[in-house]
């Protein structure tokens, strides 16, 4: 089954839950990041010229090469949330996987071994592993034991002040109210003629059909959430 | 408790929380985060119990998980001791090591060791390794004629020297590290061909008897720089195994112990290598020294290294 839940029983005593994220939005976090380098090296050759190519310049344009290539996303992830800029653009974030943050060592070990997630061109060794696991995680994930994860923010569902909730003319089991509530809860992420046919289903507990339905059932739901 | 009373109940909390994870390093902000970390989890767990719906359960499963990466968030001051790293923990890596490294060592100097006594004895021989330009290259930086030697520049030179070093040194042994994921074959590789260029090109020129400028310039960095690299593929070596014999371990669980375990030896042969560097650059290079005084301190270098390298068995827990 394709879920992209990852859970974790964490001291507080109860199972917290991340979303991994898959190779399409780290690819384009990657792509950021990599313009940013870009524009850095760019910037970094031209200023050292004036120092002397092979010179002062020269030497240090060099270190900035290597840290460039090696320490721009552990630095980034360490000190910055999980997030390098290309990531925080994307609303994602790096986690060890019990869901701690990323320290120095695991991020370190993550980074290094993309020089091999890379081969043989195009990272197709990180995207063959990330497709070969449930957690969407590249080789350099594996051997550190991280993961990426969603860290963008849910939408909050409408205010329901305005509904004037209606009691149901029949019991309905714990699991048929939440469904019910649900539906009140995810209404504006759904096409209003979806909202109808999933409504008209219900024929049987709202005795109405359609624009009647749908209003019947968020009425239900506000009554379930307890809005007086 | 219905859900709706539930959230008006318990909004003022959760509002807190957001606000000072906004800025969770003040003082009052990282106090009052510690303290509602509990109650937090107790909601989270509340709000499933109840069957509450989805999207008040995703947002506090949100709020949970922002709370306690900012409670478990990395503090370089108290993870990094700098002290217990080189007193303990990295000789101690290093002995944990030990087979890997004893492996590493063999691959690394044994073609290194028959290469070079075939360029030794066959003028030919190098040619099969190396291109021409490059041989001419080479010999130039260490001929004894030239009135300057080819690895002796300007002051400011010295600091370009260092910058090629540390890029091109480094990144050797983390790719050498890193083949190791391929079940130790990149590892093996990068160890393997590093041995073969550098026993062909001493074999090459001990042949020319360009001896009293090669031996001196290589023998005080090499203390740091080939131990480094010997080290890195052990490392490298170690995470291939993990994969092979992963023992009571799944083979990914195997993988990520290892990973944890390299961690040390990373940090141990970045340090050996940025000293690496500064010696070559600074120190090697120069032709105002004696190959007395450079002799003298390689030998002092090697020893030093060798027996740091050797201190760490007595941390082992028995």
């Amino acid at each position: 089954m394709l879920d992209t839940r990852y859970r974790v029983e964490i001291p507080g005593g109860i199972n917290l839950e991340a979303q991994v994220v898959g190779p399409i939005p780290r690819s384009l976090a990657f792509a950021i990041d990599l313009a940013i380098r870009g524009i850095i090296v760019f910037v970094l050759s031209i200023a050292a010229i004036p120092f002397g190519a092979f010179g002062l310049g020269g030497g240090f344009f060099l270190i900035f090469l290597f840290a460039i290539e090696w320490l721009y996303p552990v630095l980034f992830e360490v000190f910055w949330r999980g997030q390098t800029p290309g990531k925080k653009a994307l609303g994602i974030s790096v986690i060890n996987d019990d869901l701690t943050p990323v320290t120095l060592g695991t991020s370190l070990v993550r980074n290094l071994l993309r020089s091999i997630d890379f081969l043989p061109l195009f990272y197709l060794a990180g995207l063959v592993t990330m497709l070969c696991n449930r957690r969407f995680q590249r080789l350099g994930d594996l051997a550190a034991g991280t993961l990426v994860i969603s860290v963008r923010e849910s939408s909050r569902p409408a205010s329901q002040k305005d509904i004037v909730p209606l009691a149901p003319s029949t019991a309905l089991l714990r699991a048929e109210q939440t469904s019910i509530i649900d539906f009140l809860q995810r209404s504006s992420q759904l096409s209003e003629p979806r909202q109808k046919e999933l409504a008209s289903l219900l024929e049987g507990v709202t005795h109405e059909k359609n624009e009647n339905g749908v209003e019947k059932l968020h009425r239900m739901g506000a009554w379930f959430l307890g809005v007086r | 408790m219905k859900q709706h009373a539930f959230e008006a109940q318990n909004q003022p909390v959760w509002e807190l929380i957001e606000a000072a994870l906004e800025k969770p390093s003040q003082e009052d902000n990282s106090k009052l985060l510690a303290e509602h970390y509990l109650l937090l989890c107790q909601h989270l767990a509340i709000a499933k119990e109840r069957l509450y719906d989805a999207t008040l359960v995703e947002r506090l499963n949100n709020l949970v998980l922002a709370l306690y990466r900012e409670l478990y968030r990395y503090r370089s001051e108290t993870r990094l001791n700098f002290y217990a790293f080189f007193k303990r923990d990295f000789p101690l890596a290093i002995y944990r090591h030990r087979y890997f490294i004893a492996l590493a060592l063999l691959v690394f100097v044994l073609p290194g060791l028959i290469v070079g006594s075939w360029t030794y004895f066959d003028d030919e021989a190098i040619y099969t390794i190396h291109g021409p330009a490059e041989v001419r290259g080479m010999e130039r930086m260490y001929d004894p004629e030239a009135r300057k030697l080819g690895r002796e520049r300007e002051a400011d030179t010295d600091i370009f020297m260092f910058g090629f070093y540390i890029k091109n040194n480094i990144s050797v042994a983390f790719r050498c590290f890193a083949g190791g994921i391929l079940v130790g074959i990149g590892t093996l590789l990068v160890l393997f061909f590093n041995g073969l260029f550098i026993g062909s090109v001493a074999g090459h020129l001990t042949r020319l008897d360009y001896v009293d400028t090669f031996y001196p310039f290589v023998v005080g960095h090499g203390s740091f720089e080939l131990t480094a690299i010997v080290f890195s593929g052990a490392a490298g070596l170690r995470l291939g195994y993990a994969i092979i014999n992963p023992g009571p371990f799944s083979r990914l669980d195997s993988l990520r112990l290892s990973g944890r375990d390299a961690v040390p030896m990373l940090y141990g042969i970045f340090l050996m290598l940025v000293i690496a560097a500064f010696l070559e650059a600074f120190w090697s290079s120069s032709t105002t020294l004696g190959n007395e005084i450079k002799y003298a301190v390689g030998a002092l270098l090697w020893a030093l290294v060798l027996l740091y390298s050797f201190s760490g068995r007595r941390y082992e827990s028995r």
